[in-house]
């Protein structure tokens, strides 16, 4: 307890209080924590808990592209999911424009949408059939939305010839591509992302990164976006937090977490990277041995 | 708290309300699990093959029954027309089947595709899902087992002179109901246990298959068996559909047959649905959700 004490106390003085949203913020994570307990079958046998958050509190502003930078494990999916309404949290509140996440589920639906690491679509079905099923959904029908389907993929460089073969045909890139041409095609108001362009080659990042800044300016959407790519968080976010092992251990815009973080190492332009080692004391391509099992 | 708290840039919500929305995002169900259905054809056709061949078998016991009383001294007008009998228990049951399995395996299925979360997150209230699903599956079982009756009339000869089908088709309708109640409960199973849930609807299809009287009257059942086929629908619903085709019942007489089926999917609908919400919330709490097994 002593040194989980002498932890918090370590990490909370590098969280900066982030300047308050002007009007309502999109976003408001308000103490939240979520462990996951794995009963053994044995009756004897201790549960093993595994701490994914532990009483993480952010908000973020409407129209902001707000980041999240963790190794694998630190947390960030765990969180993505309690504000997707996917998990429900152990302790604390989560808000969407106002609108308290478990309370008001079925509103805070209409608002979101979610790109994951994993493409999640009907394999065999094309990516006109996936699409059409998701638009569906989310209440777009009509003979104009075939059209602009169709041109929102080739926007994103799908062949025709491609749009109706199975998704398990195209490769991981293009399938993420259809993903992010999901999410756009909804219009939420906000976006979460979760890893977007892992596996991507440079120009399909880019792509994807100039549909995510065309989303925000021209969709009015607030994008929140968890990644451990350094490049793409720099390039894309306004102000980022980091999570290491289920903690948030610092708030700030990009300039702030290097200007503060530099000052500390004696530095005077650390790179991200640096920044991040400095913070949670490992790369990004180590793991978290606590935080989520995902 | 309002999503407009600002009204000069205005937050923009999912298009459409009421009905016509939840209708067209029902309809979403029943298109993608018939793009699923084409593009897994192979596999259709397999599960097609399967069940004919398997209710041929049958059948033929039934006929080489009814040549063996045919040859003996059992009057013509006494011998029981056991291939009829048989059919509509091969056919009945593969339709109840095709709805339960259905509606009870989308988590599971769901859950193979990887797309549960993205399904679970979408903005359909889970009645809507179910009433899309449930559709489906009753298009997809009713067609399932106009093919198996299809093929199955091209081997056996069979007597429906006498037969009220619409009075059946009354009764296997109002069947579904409850099968899908049924299969709606089932589908917490893959929920709560992402390892080992979908071989779990297994087990509950195959306990209704054995004490419902599909292939033999309930009555041969040992005594502590019989009260078990009394809450299963499909009792009821094999019962009504052999007093409509063999016996000719008219459709106003088959009241004691409906009512029990009636009243068993007025109890397991709401109770499906609300053992779903409770499942969907346990698996959010737990994050099994997520699990892939």
């Amino acid at each position: 307890m002593v040194v989980q004490e002498l932890e918090r106390q370590h990490t909370s003085r590098l969280v900066v209080p982030a300047p308050a949203p002007i009007g309502q913020p999109a976003v408001v994570v308000d103490g939240i924590s979520k462990r996951f307990v794995s009963k053994p079958l044995a009756p004897w046998k201790e549960p093993t808990v595994v701490t994914a958050n532990a009483d993480v509190s952010f908000s973020v502003a409407r129209n902001e592209i707000f980041g999240i930078l963790g190794a694998n494990g630190s947390g960030k999916s765990t969180l993505i999911r309690m504000i997707s309404t996917l998990l429900i949290p152990d302790e604390g509140r989560i808000e969407v424009f106002g609108l308290d996440v478990r309370r008001d589920e079925a509103e805070v639906k209409k608002l979101i949408n979610r790109v994951s690491v994993e493409a999640s679509f009907f394999k065999k079905l094309s990516p006109l059939e996936n699409l059409g099923y998701a638009l569906r959904l989310y209440g777009r029908t009509g003979a104009d939305v075939r059209g602009e389907t169709v041109a929102t993929l080739e926007r994103l460089g799908i062949e025709r010839s491609k749009m109706d073969k199975p998704l398990e045909e195209l490769s991981r890139g293009m399938q993420q591509k259809v993903a992010i041409a999901r999410a756009f095609l909804t219009s939420p108001v906000l976006l979460l992302l979760d890893e977007p362009t892992t596996g991507l080659d440079p120009r399909s990042k880019h792509e994807v990164q100039r549909f995510v800044r065309e989303l925000r300016d021209e969709h009015d959407a607030t994008i929140l976006l968890c990644t451990h790519d350094m490049a793409e968080a720099e390039e894309l976010c306004e102000r980022m937090a980091v999570l290491h092992k289920g903690r948030l251990v610092a708030l700030d815009t990009v300039p702030g977490l290097k200007a503060r973080a530099g000052a500390e190492m004696g530095v005077a332009e650390p790179t991200l990277e640096a920044v991040f080692i400095h913070l949670t004391g490992r790369s990004l391509d180590d793991e978290d041995d606590e935080g989520e099992a995902a | 708290m309002s999503v407009n708290a600002s009204p000069s840039r205005r937050v923009n919500p999912v298009p459409g309300a009421g009905i016509g929305r939840e209708a067209r995002a029902s309809w979403a169900f029943v298109e993608r699990n018939f793009y699923l259905v084409r593009r897994y054809w192979h596999l259709e056709l397999a599960f097609l093959v399967f069940n004919v061949t398997s209710a041929m078998s049958v059948l033929y016991i039934g006929e080489a029954q009814m040549q063996r009383d045919a040859a003996g001294a059992i009057a013509a007008e006494q011998r029981l027309d056991l291939v009829l009998y048989l059919g509509i228990g091969t056919v009945v049951w593969a339709y109840l089947r095709a709805v339960f399995g259905n509606v009870g395996e989308m988590v599971a299925w769901e859950r193979w595709e990887g797309t549960i979360e993205y399904t679970m997150m979408a903005p359909v209230s889970r009645l809507t899902h179910m009433l899309g699903v449930s559709l489906f599956s009753i298009i997809y079982g009713l067609a399932r087992s106009a093919l198996l009756l299809g093929v199955l009339a091209l081997f056996f000869s069979v007597d429906l002179s006498r037969a009220n089908l619409g009075g059946a088709a009354l009764v296997l309708l109002a069947g579904s109901l409850s099968f899908i109640g049924f299969g709606i409960m089932a589908a917490t199973l893959p929920l709560l246990f992402p390892e080992r849930g979908e071989e779990m609807t297994f087990v509950i299809s195959s306990l209704l298959l054995v004490v419902s009287g599909v292939y033999y009257p309930v009555s041969v059942l040992p005594d502590w068996m019989e009260p078990l086929a009394t809450v299963s629908p499909a009792t009821y619903v094999l019962e009504g559909m052999r007093a409509t085709i063999l016996d000719g019942a008219a459709t106003l007489a088959i009241g004691p047959y409906l009512l029990p089926i009636l009243v068993l999917g007025v109890v397991t609908l709401p109770l499906g649905l609300a053992v779903f919400g409770w499942a969907e919330r346990y698996a959010k709490r737990t994050g099994k959700l997520k699990r892939s097994g």
